[in-house]
């Protein structure tokens, strides 16, 4: 092969496996996201039913409760302005507990229960998720200008 | 007055490196012997200040001297004296003073080992180094004093994060570290390189051990930080594509490339600036993990602070960093054009995929790294990009970086016949394809993903064994020994390393297709069946530790009549925090471990108990260890130092003539 066409079959290889690659990684960008909700927002009618999403916000004090087979758990997430059901089948993260922030990653069913298939909580006590805090503040503002109006 | 002494030395370790990074740099440009020679000295001197203050800040934690912020925030008088020693660590503060521990630590070790560069050379990377160690220092002296007081003292400290608090932690932040910080060595040789011009083959030599030593230390604490995870988070996994991993990762895999790419550089002169490019960015990958880690913006365990000024501060540094080298990468490259031409099919063209391929890899994660954030930093919106993405791109950029890794020892380098490599190649192939079908079905997954797993696990593993055998062919008639001590270490570590990623592969195909896990609530007296295995919750009593109480449970684990383990997996209350944890146990074995986790007690007084069974995990630890030895094998190469030695003759011979 001459050295000019070898060249062009290097960047040829070159740049299809690039564009390759390039399509690989957008088209599982584009299946894969996880987009974010506040409880607020899921109550509205906002989140899609039957995608994953992630809900933050704290775990509603006296809302934790559990199945007869033990495993089960229910509770309701809140941004305390609005609160999801949420059950959940396995061992909890250990810092997870009524009235302290956590996120859950599920799918919301028809029937308004959303049905998380991880809950995240807090690695640290004085630490709270962003998205957790995203979601009380979110709803604190919405409040506050609620009143105004008043 | 210790952690004065402390503060105060750590000042002059910052006035030392700033004299490191200017006067050897301007000695190296007017081509003055004396000032070159102030880096080394103002390099050991850094050092001993930087041990100091380190020294008198683990005493204070040692000593629970309250008084002091850092100690009341992470340490507790009953916390065991090994978990003191951690705190020192464990936090902000803390682990940037490690930072600047493991960079000066590297420092001194480049001005002993390194003593026969060029003096001009010897300076600039010194130069260098010096800057980044200006940087870190004033980083940490000016936005995370690691002496700040605590006025008036408190009587007890808040103790560490009881996560923390276990073998795995006290060893994975400095391997990390000097991981980490290993590659500013490879970045300092770089832009030495840029600045004098100087970017042969004999460049690549001196700047490969390093690189590699440095590739070690980060594969080992990768190794140690997701077994860490595996049993302290307490749910089984070893790998969340979490950011904190992926920080980790993307130098991990760039500085692969890199130790790749140099080995071109070193035996055909080419990829030169390639080779340089990859040098920054590994180590600007590794300040980026650096930033991402520390200025909490993401959510993990490893995110003290929230201080925005620090984030502002590193992001800063590594804008400067990327910035300038970046700058003078685009000015000098040019003259950096050349080397060998070589064939479509040569080692070099099989180097080149690989590197390319790691690269594309780098980005992808790059990308679901830093997408969310800045998303969310510009407001438009709150996304998280998990596991499924990273999977999806990830598997199908490294099967081909697999494959293609076992042909490359095969291929001649500057060029080989096509023909001549798949005779050799071709019975591997097919064996390989028929194992890796045939074991599928016989352990009954048959899927894309455990097919592809096992086919490219013993395309690997045969491959490795057909290399040993042809290089023992090469010296047919001379007895094993010699044969084996006639084969360098630099090929044993390749061997060795690529061989690792072959069992690496075995763990990961069949764990994830093997592995079972449940729940279940289960009162004492119960049993529970997983995997054949029996386990029998004998009941649950109280245990308690040093600055915790626990609830142990005992766990008789049987297979049909026989006794396999008793395990005893534990939920801890810390005292100090009143953090509760699960401690899980593990019963680990050759081809599966037995996982057991402890979660909460239930109003009629029976627990949640979390059984697991995962087969083959141990082949993930085994397969990073067997590249961590290929590393230090090719670091420990014999050329490396007959050369150095060599090259030091020359050099006095050069100053006898001049």
């Amino acid at each position: 092969m001459k050295p000019r066409s070898k060249r062009l079959v290097l960047l040829g290889g070159a740049v299809a496996l690039l564009v390759g690659a390039v399509a690989l990684v957008l088209s599982a960008f584009q299946q894969n996201l996880v987009f974010f909700h506040t409880p607020t927002e899921v109550a509205a009618g906002k989140a899609p039913v039957g995608k994953t999403f992630r809900i933050g916000g704290m775990v509603e004090t006296g809302s934790v409760r559990r199945e007869a087979d033990g495993v089960t758990v229910r509770f309701a997430i809140t941004d305390t302005a609005k609160a999801i059901p949420v059950s959940y089948k396995g061992s909890l993260p250990d810092l997870f507990s009524e009235g302290k922030g956590a996120v859950v990653q599920g799918t919301l069913g028809p029937d308004g229960q959303f049905r998380a298939s991880e809950v995240l909580a807090k690695h640290d006590e004085n630490y709270m998720p962003p998205e957790a805090q995203h979601a009380v503040d979110q709803a604190q503002a919405q409040k506050a200008a609620e009143t105004v109006q008043q | 007055m210790i952690p004065e002494l402390g503060h105060f030395s750590l000042i002059l370790a910052l006035i030392l490196s700033l004299v490191q990074a200017i006067v050897p740099m301007i000695g190296a440009n007017r081509n003055r012997l004396a000032l070159m020679a102030v880096g080394r000295p103002a390099a050991q001197g850094q050092f001993l200040f930087i041990a100091f203050a380190f020294g008198c800040l683990t005493w204070a934690f040692i000593t629970s001297d309250f008084s002091l912020q850092l100690a009341a925030v992470n340490s507790h008088t009953d916390t065991p004296l090994i978990y003191k020693i951690t705190g020192v660590w464990g936090n902000h503060e803390g682990s940037l003073l490690l930072w600047a521990l493991s960079l000066s630590l590297w420092t001194v070790a480049v001005t002993v080992f390194s003593r026969n560069l060029p003096e001009p050379f010897m300076a600039r990377v010194l130069g260098v180094l010096g800057w980044i160690s200006a940087g870190f220092l004033s980083f940490t002296l000016v936005t995370s004093n690691p002496f700040e007081r605590l006025i008036p003292a408190v009587a007890e400290g808040r103790d560490l994060n009881p996560l923390l608090q276990d073998p795995g932690m006290i060893i994975h932040p400095p391997l990390l570290y000097m991981g980490y910080v290993g590659f500013s060595v490879a970045f300092a040789f770089a832009i030495a390189a840029l600045l004098s011009g100087r970017m042969d083959a004999a460049w690549a030599r001196w700047s490969r051990p390093w690189t590699t030593v440095a590739w070690v230390f980060l594969t080992a604490g990768i190794t140690v930080g997701s077994g860490w995870a595996y049993y302290e988070l307490g749910w089984g996994g070893w790998w969340f594509w979490d950011p904190v991993e992926n920080a980790s990762f993307m130098p991990w895999l760039l500085g692969t490339a890199l130790v790749h790419s140099l080995a071109v550089t070193e035996k055909r002169g080419a990829f030169r600036s390639w080779t340089i490019l990859l040098a920054i960015s590994a180590f600007s990958l590794s300040l980026l993990g650096t930033f991402l880690v520390r200025s909490g913006v993401i959510t993990s365990v490893h995110a003290f602070a929230t201080d925005p000024r620090r984030g502002l501060f590193i992001l800063a540094l590594l804008v400067l960093v990327i910035g300038i080298s970046l700058a003078l990468f685009a000015w000098r490259a040019p003259k950096l054009a050349g080397g060998g031409s070589f064939g479509l099919v040569s080692r070099d063209s099989t180097l080149l995929g690989n590197n390319v391929l790691l690269a594309v890899a780098t980005g992808s994660v790059l990308l679901g790294t830093l997408y969310p954030m800045f998303l969310d930093a510009l407001g438009l919106g709150k996304i998280s990009v998990g596991p499924p993405y990273f999977e999806a791109v990830f598997v199908p950029l490294m099967a081909p970086v697999v494959a293609l890794m076992v042909i490359g020892p095969f291929v001649r380098w500057k060029g080989d016949d096509v023909k001549r490599v798949l005779r050799l190649l071709a019975p591997a192939i097919v064996a390989s394809l028929v194992l890796g079908v045939g074991i599928a079905f016989a352990i009954g997954h048959v899927t894309v993903r455990t097919v592809l797993g096992l086919t490219l696990a013993a395309w690997v593993l045969l491959g490795s064994a057909k290399l040993l055998a042809t290089r023992f062919a090469e010296r047919r008639g001379a007895d094993v020994g010699t044969t084996l001590r006639g084969i360098p270490a630099a090929w044993w570590g390749m061997w060795l390393a690529h061989l690792g990623i072959g069992v690496f592969i075995i763990g990961v195909t069949m764990v994830n297709s093997l592995n079972e896990r449940v729940d279940v609530k289960m009162h004492a007296g119960d049993s529970a069946h997983l995997a054949g295995y029996t386990f029998k919750f004998v009941g649950v009593a109280d245990a308690a530790g040093a600055n915790y109480d626990a609830a142990r449970a005992t766990i008789e684990v049987t297979r049909g009549d026989v006794a396999v383990a008793t395990l005893t997996p534990e939920k801890r209350v810390y005292v100090a925090q009143q953090m509760p944890m699960t401690e899980a146990a593990i019963d680990i074995g050759p081809f599966r471990d037995i996982y057991v986790n402890l979660g909460d007690q239930l109003e009629d007084g029976a627990w949640v108990v979390g059984l697991f069974y995962k087969p083959f995990i141990s082949w993930v630890w085994l397969g990073c260890l067997l590249m961590g030895i290929g590393g230090v094998f090719a670091a420990s190469d014999r050329r490396y130092r007959r050369l150095a030695q060599r090259e030091a003759a020359a050099a006095v011979a050069a100053r006898q003539t001049t």
